[in-house]
This record gives structure tokens, C-alpha cells and sequence, in this order.
């Protein structure tokens, strides 16, 4: 089974290096997708053994993780996993996400930083943005996802072919949520553990996030 | 009121020749040149005849003429600005494309 592991990256050359090297080690096939980075990401992915493309403009995560999921069909992938580059993911994991879909057909699993396993959260997230974004994707897009936001996610050939991803900022999260459900797709959350390094997007992110979606409904 | 009304010519006869202009060279379309020379006709015809606006808000019960220009620029405005947008949004969607295709060409191996 052609398994693929695709990692959109920007200027990430201080963790990117760690984790191709625990993903190395794992019998899968490892795309990078570096978008545009101004540092030596792309140098470094170069020097592991994995496919390294690259956006020559910077086009956000959403766009990459496309760009590294039409690279990954073209070579034929069976499954493809989306992981960070920033190393908030355990490689060792990948195997308990991609087993729904290996054992019990679903088409989609979104890993979830709520069911179970420990993950440190800062406080204003776990708290705040995160029961915010819950309700929002339980109202208005009609998600019943207990992680609203998860990056760590594998999807069956066809869901691939499928769920285009057409948000190119970091709203494609969401995106892929609400085309999983509109296609009416097996899906299935595991429990997944979460390194915070920093911290992230915080709330202007998030508004961010909702600006991209309120205007992707406007204008369709 | 009358410098006024000569300030605003000139403005609009100078607009109007730069629209006719760049119609010439083809860099607007037949369809932007008319809906531009209309809107500052319009102008040009409000600013002579300022008793048409008051004439037209009555109809549209409105009080004053100045209120009605007033609603109409703004809703104007926020029309060509969601154009804007929504033009800003394809041509990044466009980008995006172009990118992604470039990069599926150029990749290295392991």
C-alpha cells in the first residue's frame, strides 16, 4: 500500500530537520511541499531522502497541502497523511490515523487533540478559541468534530481526487471538514497528542479564518 | 457655486479624455468606457443642474437632493468595491494555480 506523507512547509529549517528524520524511518513516502520559505527549509528537506516541490510564490498551508496532494496522486498514493512540519506532531502516530482507514474503510480521520490523549494547550486556546471555533463549525458549517482546527489528517485515494482544497490560507482546515461532510464521507476522529512550540495563529488567526470563509460564501 | 462648477468641468472633460484615450490604446473595454463616461456625465449634469437631484429624491421620497447623491455614491462605492474583491480573489486563486503547476514540474527526487 503506497502510503504518502505530505508536509507543507515554511520557514521551518529549525524543526523540519527532526522531523524528516523521524519520519525517515518509517516506511512511507515523504512529500515536502516548502512554500516560498526565505530560509534554508528547502536546502535541508533536500538532504533527506524524501520528493521536495516547491512554490516558487508563497501560497499558505491550504495551497500547499493541494499542491503536495496532486504531487501524491500523480505518484500513485493509495493513502495520503497531512502532517506539520513543525514538528507538533509524533511521527509514531501516523499508524494509529491511518488505521481506520486500512482496517474499517473509513475514507476520512482527522486526528484530535480532545479525545484523550495528553496535550499541553495554552491556556487562551484550549479555553477560549477552541470552544469558540467548535461552536461556529457546529452552527454554521455543521461540523461535530471535537478538534475544529486539526492538521494532522489522512484521507483514501478518493477522498483526495474528491475534497479539492480551494482555501489557501489556513481556513482549509474547515474546508476539508465541511467537504468531507457534503460528500457524506466515512469519517472518524482519533486522539492524537499535540507538541505546542508557540503559539500559533492566536485570535487574529482566527478572524483571519473566518474572513476567508464568510467571503468564500459570498462570492460562490 | 460657479468656480466650482468650472473646477469640476475641467476635472471631468480631463477624466473624460483619459477614458478616450485609453480606450484608443485598448486598455478598457467597450462596456468600462460607457459606464464611465455615463457616471461623470451624471456628475457633470448634477453639478449644473443641481434642482434635478432634489426633483428625483421627492420622487423617491427622499428630502434632499444632496441626501440622494449621497445614498447612490455610497452604494456605488461598495459595489465596485466587492467587484474588487471578488476580481482580487480569482486572480490569487489564478496565482495559486500557476504556482502549484510550476512546482509539480520542478521536483526533486529523493
Amino acid at each position: 500500500m503506497n502510503i504518502f506523507i505530505v508536509i507543507p512547509a515554511y520557514n521551518e529549517q529549525k524543526r523540519i530537520g527532526q522531523v524528516l528524520k523521524d519520519l525517515s524511518a518509517l516506511p512511507y513516502k515523504i512529500v515536502v511541499v516548502d512554500d516560498a520559505s526565505s530560509d534554508d527549509t528547502y536546502q535541508l528537506a533536500c538532504s533527506y531522502p524524501v520528493d521536495v516541490l516547491r512554490h516558487r510564490i508563497n501560497r499558505d498551508q491550504g495551497a500547499a497541502l493541494q499542491t503536495g496532494n496532486e504531487y501524491a496522486l500523480s505518484q500513485g498514493a493509495d493513502i495520503i497523511v497531512h502532517f506539520d512540519a513543525d514538528g507538533q506532531f509524533l511521527a509514531q502516530e501516523i499508524k494509529e490515523v491511518i488505521k481506520p482507514i486500512v482496517e474499517e474503510n473509513y475514507d476520512i480521520v482527522f486526528g484530535s487533540r480532545f479525545l484523550g490523549k495528553k496535550s499541553e494547550l495554552p491556556f487562551f486556546k484550549e479555553k477560549i478559541i477552541f470552544p469558540l471555533a467548535r461552536i461556529f463549525n457546529r452552527v454554521f458549517l455543521g461540523i461535530k468534530l471535537s478538534d475544529p482546527q486539526s492538521g494532522f489528517r489522512a484521507m483514501t485515494r478518493t477522498t483526495a481526487q474528491n475534497i479539492i482544497i480551494e482555501q489557501d490560507g489556513k481556513a482549509h482546515c474547515n474546508e476539508i471538514m465541511v467537504k468531507a461532510h457534503e460528500n457524506k464521507l466515512k469519517i472518524k476522529e482519533v486522539p492524537i497528542t499535540v507538541i505546542y512550540h508557540e503559539f500559533g495563529q492566536g485570535l487574529s488567526g482566527a478572524f483571519k479564518i473566518l474572513k476567508d470563509l464568510l467571503f468564500s460564501k459570498i462570492i460562490k | 457655486m460657479i468656480y466650482l462648477q468650472i473646477l469640476v468641468t475641467i476635472f471631468i472633460v480631463f477624466a473624460l479624455s483619459k477614458l478616450f484615450f485609453q480606450k484608443q490604446k485598448n486598455k478598457i473595454s467597450w462596456t468600462a468606457l460607457l459606464f464611465w463616461s455615463f457616471l461623470w456625465l451624471v456628475v457633470l449634469i448634477v453639478f449644473w443642474e443641481p434642482e434635478i437631484t432634489s426633483y428625483l429624491a421627492n420622487i423617491l421620497g427622499i428630502g434632499r437632493g444632496a441626501d440622494l447623491v449621497l445614498y447612490l455614491s455610497v452604494i456605488l462605492i461598495f459595489y465596485l468595491l466587492f467587484r474588487i474583491f471578488v476580481r482580487l480573489n480569482r486572480i490569487e486563486s489564478d496565482i495559486t494555480k500557476l504556482v502549484r503547476s510550476d512546482a509539480l514540474k520542478n521536483v526533486r527526487k529523493r
